[in-house]
């Protein structure tokens, strides 16, 4: 992608392309909620749409890895968020204790599977 | 699962006591009783060395490790970071870059990324609402919104005084924003020296983080359904239709879990 000028012009082109193509939708999101309330029906569906798409991208992100995490085990990688999610509710939802043995595990079933 | 602690106990814990706050506290924190505009920021400022914030830092490496990989300045990869604040489409922009893509062939790939923005706006900005003091800053805080920042404005922003709101949010986005700037400046200098199984225990903290999040602002009947419906449709729609999956995913699992909400519970 050589199109990309160095310096202070290829910066500006980024900018400008980013925000036509990226930061537009952000403005959108912004226009579209502006009558909206927290307590109306429409902010309630957005925000189960919004829910169920990061849900969905966590188990893409789990079954089908990129980059490093595709050399451990589906198994590990399964086995790993399970882990986060018992330990989390278990410790009365501490996100630290969660995050921290889904790491452990993934570690430990990499080791033996 | 248990009662909230009461906040006296949250520096106990030996985690942050950021991460720690309860997601469905209706009433404000502590600090916010007192609390200027401007403290309201240096609080959202401290959630970058909370657990988000690590996590964040971890997926940073991860991301400038893959940047280097791509043949992209360290630059290239840092001002990305800050610009488009949204992993996804950083990703696919490096990919692009490797691939020799046209520029156009590159923007159309992030556009499609950055459609989940949309709903992830609409879904934060209402909280926004009643604030009239903020209304051009409000531009400012909707660049913030990006997977983590979006957690962590759902999780903190209900509690807080109308006016606390957007300047929390931005000091939550820009202390993210530096934090995932200094994690990819770091990734690419130190891309090729770490051993594989720690790169891969650092990719995976992402995706726990997120499913751990969604899990600690569930409260209502319809949060879960979208929870197991995004769950279980995500591979699926990643097979079926790669690149709109995500969208699909969101609309279909969504609105299911939404009907099914308002039918039981009206």
């Amino acid at each position: 992608m050589s199109a990309i000028p160095d310096g202070v012009a290829g910066v500006l082109l980024l900018i400008a392309l980013f925000a036509l193509f990226h930061e537009s939708w952000r403005w959108a999101g912004l226009w579209l909620s502006r009558e909206l309330t927290t307590d109306s029906a429409v902010f309630r569906w957005v925000q189960l749409v919004a829910t169920a798409l990061v849900a969905g991208l966590v188990l893409r992100l789990i079954v089908f890895p990129a980059g490093a995490l595709e050399s451990v085990s589906a198994f590990a990688r399964v086995g790993a968020m399970a882990a986060g999610i018992a330990v989390y509710l278990a410790s009365g939802r501490r996100l630290f204790l969660g995050v921290t043995a889904g790491m452990v595990a993934m570690l430990g079933l990499a080791a033996i599977s | 699962m248990t009662a909230p602690r009461p906040a006296s106990d949250l520096n106990a814990t030996g985690a942050s006591p950021n991460s720690t706050l309860r997601p469905d506290a209706e009433t404000a924190p502590q600090w916010a009783a007192t609390a200027t505009r401007r403290y309201a920021v240096l609080r959202g400022l401290r959630v970058a060395g909370s657990t988000p914030g690590w996590v964040l830092f971890a997926t940073s490496i991860g991301y400038g490790a893959l940047a280097r990989d791509a043949d992209a300045s360290l630059g290239l990869t840092m001002l990305l970071a800050g610009l488009l604040y949204a992993l996804p489409a950083q990703v696919v922009f490096m990919d692009q870059l490797a691939r020799d893509a046209s520029l156009f062939a590159a923007m159309l790939a992030v556009m499609l990324t950055a459609i989940r923005l949309l709903p992830m706006t609409v879904s934060i900005v209402p909280y926004f609402r009643d604030d009239t003091q903020s209304r051009w800053l409000k531009v400012v805080a909707v660049h913030f919104v990006a997977i983590t920042a979006w957690l962590e404005g759902r999780r903190r922003l209900p509690g807080l005084p109308v006016a606390l709101r957007v300047p929390h949010f931005i000091g939550i986005g820009a202390g993210l924003a530096l934090t995932t700037i200094v994690g990819a400046a770091l990734g690419y200098l130190l891309a090729g020296s770490v051993p594989s199984v720690i790169s891969a225990a650092l990719l995976l903290l992402t995706p726990v983080y997120f499913i751990l999040s969604l899990i600690g602002v569930a409260v209502r009947l319809g949060d879960w359904l979208a929870i197991s419906a995004g769950a279980a449709l995500g591979p699926v729609m990643f097979l079926a239709a790669p690149g709109l999956d995500l969208l699909l995913t969101g609309l279909v699992g969504g609105t299911a879990a939404w009907a099914i909400e308002k039918a039981r519970q009206p």
